[in-house]
């Protein structure tokens, strides 16, 4: 074949060498349009040439895994015939270019991604990070991107029931818009997204295709540069159509004559046809002329990388398109059997029943370059881990620390965003937005799932390990803390530029890190995303992997919350506390410092934490749970307070203690929880830590209408806020950069 | 109770509505599709919340030209009961079965929380089973829910009683603060004259099964079991 335009020499994003292996696997020079297949296909985003090495670190499997990495989403057996299927994916780019479409978008892909696989999408999440909310452009895309989510999200109505939001400078030229999806169906109606079936059609159903996203995958496999020129790489959201799409897909996977579906996502019709036809180590004869469009003009490359949304790619078996037809009339969708399934192992593109294309399909898939990248620790790392706790002054009122710390814009209350998601809908959500993590009760059973996005970043780039550790440990903690014990998780890595010695250096340690967790919790990873080259201006964002987590609770009435209960019952602090300060909240907030060592984390102490915590839900001994993370022990017992809703405070009263005091309420240390029991179960509760060497101390007990923190041999409170005060600023801190 | 729940292109809570009236509550309920030019014999229509045809327009605008909106609006005329909750109620107003308007909410943003509202009048076929004034916790979620009609117009609804609810702060007084929306005199929902169509905000179906924090909401429907069965008193 010969280059339509051979006086124009095709531009491509692909490496002198990647160019070499492209000649040498097609045995000839390639067209333009294959050029741009293969550019796509090869991109970072598509092939995950520089992480793919790595990513074989993770377990995979687990008695509950059914489908692992690979598939479009993780799927997990939840139990009485039901599945989970899920996953998280980052829309980071488009989100920076154009906030809205590209949030917006980044859910509608999501959901794809689950009910291509036959389940019924359930439960959103996202996590997200800004720059600093006093820069206007910063509240400008955190707005945006929160009415993006919320105009998705709602429309289609599946409800957004939490997430994470943090802020750090680093994210100013590059936010992070991560979303996740959880989906149920019974085991048996799961479609994977293999082709088969020689002779078989090929059949494209959903949204007309059009030039929005062309692009789009290679845009995400670079750093961004200027960002109005990319605007048209970002592709326009119709959740209306998804939703018909949503539901005629449902209705078409019931039938057993489905042989394989995918919607298609980033790189389009080029990566839905060659990853099935791949999965079923079949071929694709395809016409892009059949191709419903909505724009005129478009050149088979156009087509074939347009990123329009609301797509999906099937193959049904020979003699079925009309019933094809009937769901897809009933819904008023488009549909158009566009090729057919082929056993010579190739991706024929033809224009009007000529070849404009053809190529093995392995060359796209198995046979993409793979990179082993140098790898080098920063020359900053030793620097940043240093801390001189001498230097650093203990505050002259506690109280004032902790007011302040639950007004920063990390801690503060998020209602002012998740007001504007839709979160009840589905009449499923036992907790919502707010907490820990969220819980989704399934009517078909006694049971419930929770869920949860859980990442801190500043960890990991003071230590990569064991922040990646630290990501997993701390959502599996906050699944055990709602009764929830955890089953699996889907992770979205997000670094910089991976030819960077320096990323790629913590890019490993955090897949160490994060592996090394899994393990010891027996948490498999199940599905994933990469998403690499998020920097500007020369400055990698802080590596930020984020953990979605999937807990199962077998009895929906044994679900924990953490706000406290009623007066007069114990609180006991479980886990130790050390004199660790780096990296935390605190020293941020209150002393202007991103530094130190960051918490340390003993797996076997971790597990053991969350073995206790779920006997003792078992039992029914618990009130409540809270788990003890960012801004320490002091703003977990303040968000117990707040969470209350008969309004109950706290009244501590501590034995004297051998750390500064400073570390003791703000300290990160990582294991602990803070958890209420009646008096009659306090020895038993007691018994099972020490069963489990767990240190268990009472603190406290609930009561009064203040969180008041006393010390023997001090005189006076160390701590003491009003609840309404406390209210009042955890509320306002992050509202009040949108109040007009 | 037969009750016939309307599926639009973009229904949400056809679901969630179905499973009060199905599940907890043991009534026959139907789902029927827009394109339906009939509806099967029903006593209790209901017009779920959601994003019908996407919004797109305005809310309502274009599902009031569903087929099946003949039929619902033959039924309501002779005497049929007609619930319509949120983009259910948006429905009723654009198809006139319902006077005023519902527009974007003084915030300019969609609004999801629970919020409470205060029974106005419980002598009607949809509120027979609440106290006069008893405040109520239920949910919305929308972002055109902000009542509008002219000033005559709102003078009758009053003085015929047809403003079913407000909203109203948790000790039952109407206050700014406790207008969500910015509804003109924090109108929630209000029924016809006849009393036999009802369009409000509130989610209703939110709020009626224990285990989601509260059923302030299901009053609605045992109200109109009680309706059906004859036993229009207070329990």
């Amino acid at each position: 074949m010969k280059n339509p335009n051979p006086d124009t020499a095709p531009s491509h994003p692909l490496t002198d060498e990647e160019f070499q292996k492209v000649k040498t696997l097609l045995g000839r020079e390639p067209n333009q349009t294959e050029l741009a297949i293969f550019s796509v296909m090869w991109s970072e985003h598509c092939s995950y040439k520089s992480s793919r090495v790595h990513l074989k670190r993770f377990p995979t499997e687990g008695e509950a895994v059914l489908h692992g990495p690979g598939e479009n989403a993780g799927v997990v057996d939840i139990g009485e015939g039901w599945v989970a299927v899920f996953k998280i994916e980052s829309h980071n780019h488009p989100s920076f270019i154009e906030p809205y479409q590209g949030a917006a978008t980044g859910v509608g892909g999501i959901l794809r991604d689950i009910f291509t696989m036959g389940a019924r999408p359930i439960a959103l999440l996202n996590s997200l990070r800004f720059g600093p909310l006093e820069n206007p452009k910063n509240r400008y895309l955190l707005e945006h991107v929160v009415a993006g989510i919320a105009g998705y999200g709602n429309c289609i109505g599946v409800p957004t029931v939490g997430g994470e939001i943090c802020f750090n400078e680093i994210y100013s030229k590059n936010p992070l818009v991560n979303v996740f999806c959880l989906g149920i169906a019974k085991r048996e109606d799961i479609v994977t997204a293999a082709a088969g079936g020689v002779g078989n059609p090929v059949i494209y159903v959903g949204s007309r295709t059009g030039r929005d996203g062309i692009h789009g995958a290679t845009m995400a496999s670079a750093e961004l540069t200027q960002s109005a020129e990319k605007r048209h790489t970002v592709q326009v959201g119709d959740p209306f159509t998804e939703k018909l799409l949503l539901e005629a897909c449902l209705e078409l996977m019931k039938k057993e004559w489905v042989i394989g579906i995918q919607d298609m996502g980033a790189a389009g019709l080029t990566s839905s046809a060659s990853e099935m036809a791949d999965r079923g180590e079949v071929g694709l004869d395809i016409d892009v002329s059949q191709v419903p469009r909505r724009e005129e003009g478009m050149t088979p490359e156009e087509v074939m990388i347009s990123e329009s949304q609301e797509r999906m790619l099937l193959v049904v078996e020979k003699g079925k398109e009309k019933e094809v037809a009937a769901i897809f009339e009933k819904w008023d969708l488009e549909m158009a059997v566009i090729g057919h399934v082929t056993e010579e192992r190739f991706l024929t593109v033809r224009e009007e029943g000529r070849v404009v294309a053809r190529i093995p399909v392995p060359a796209l898939t198995a046979e993409a370059p793979v990179h082993d990248r140098p790898m080098v620790q920063p020359r900053f790392q030793e620097f940043i881990q240093s801390l001189n706790m001498d230097a650093i002054q203990e505050p002259k009122s506690y109280s004032e620390a902790l007011f302040t710390l639950l007004g920063s814009p990390a801690l503060a209350s998020k209602e002012w965003v998740y007001q504007q998601y839709d979160h009840m809908v589905r009449t499923n959500t036992l907790i919502g937005p707010g907490a820990g993590a969220a819980v989704i009760r399934l009517k078909e059973s006694n049971r419930a799932l929770a869920m949860t996005v859980d990442g801190n970043s500043g960890y990991c780039l003071l230590n990569p390990y064991t922040g990646g550790a630290i990501a997993v440990a701390e959502a599996a903690r906050n699944l055990v803390c709602v009764g929830a014990k955890p089953i699996a998780l889907s992770d979205c890595l997000n670094f910089g530029n991976p030819e960077r010695p320096e990323t790629m250096w913590h890019f490993a340690a955090v897949i160490e890190g994060m592996s090394d967790a899994c393990k010891k919790f027996k948490v498999p990873v199940v599905s994933g995303n990469v998403s690499f080259y998020n920097e500007a201006r020369e400055m990698g964002i802080y590596p930020t992997p984020v953990v979605g987590m999937v807990g199962l609770i077998e009895d929906v009435g044994t679900v924990l919350t953490a706000g406290f209960k009623a007066q007069d019952e114990k609180i006991v602090l479980i886990g130790e506390t050390l004199d660790e300060l780096g990296g935390s909240e605190y020293l941020k907030v209150i002393h202007s410092q991103e530094r130190g060592y960051p918490p340390i984390l003993h797996f076997d102490k971790e597990k053991g934490l969350h073995d206790l915590i779920l006997k003792a839900t078992g039992e029914g001994l618990l009130r409540s749970a809270q788990d003890c993370s960012e801004g320490g022990l002091a703003v977990a017992l303040a968000e117990a307070c707040l969470l209350s809703s008969t309004f109950v405070g706290a009244i501590i009263k501590l034995e004297p203690i051998s750390i500064r005091m400073d570390a003791f309420l703000f300290s990160e240390s990582q294991s602990r929880a803070i958890v209420t029991v009646k008096e009659d179960d306090l020895s038993r509760l007691r018994k099972l830590a020490e069963e489990m060497s767990l240190s268990a101390s009472i603190i406290g007990v609930t009561g009064g209408s203040a969180l008041d923190i006393r010390m023997e041999g001090r005189s006076g409170s160390i701590i003491h806020l009003p609840l309404e005060k406390m209210r009042e600023a955890h509320s306002a801190g992050l509202k009040k950069y949108f109040q007009a | 109770m037969r009750i016939g729940i309307i599926v639009f292109p973009g229904s949400n809570c056809d679901h969630d509505c179905r499973f009060v009236t199905q599940n907890l509550l043991g009534e026959p309920t139907f789902s029927i599709w827009h394109k339906e030019t009939k509806l099967p014999p029903l006593d209790v229509v209901i017009i779920p919340g959601g994003f019908s045809y996407g919004d797109y327009l305005r809310p309502g605008a274009i599902a009031r030209f569903s087929p099946v909106m003949d039929a619902v609006i033959d039924f309501a005329k002779k005497g049929g009961y007609v619930l319509g909750i949120c983009n259910g109620f948006q429905i009723l107003v654009e198809v006139g079965l319902l006077p005023g308007a519902l527009l974007r909410n003084r915030s300019m943003k969609f609004i999801c929380k629970t919020v409470s509202v205060r029974v106005e009048n419980n002598q009607t076929a949809f509120t027979s089973q609440y106290q006069l004034g008893q405040v109520l916790s239920i949910p919305i979620a929308h972002a055109e829910g902000n009542y509008f009609i002219d000033s005559s117009s709102l003078k009758d609804l009053n003085k015929k009683n047809q403003i079913l609810f407000r909203y109203v702060t948790e000790a039952g007084e109407t206050s700014e603060s406790a207008n969500p929306n910015g509804s003109l005199e924090h109108v929630a929902g209000l029924c016809n004259e006849a009393g036999n169509i009802l369009g409000m905000m509130p989610h209703p179906e939110r709020a009626s099964d224990l285990l989601l924090g509260g059923d302030d909401g299901i009053g609605v429907f045992h109200s109109l079991q009680a309706t059906r069965t004859g036993l229009n008193e207070k329990s």
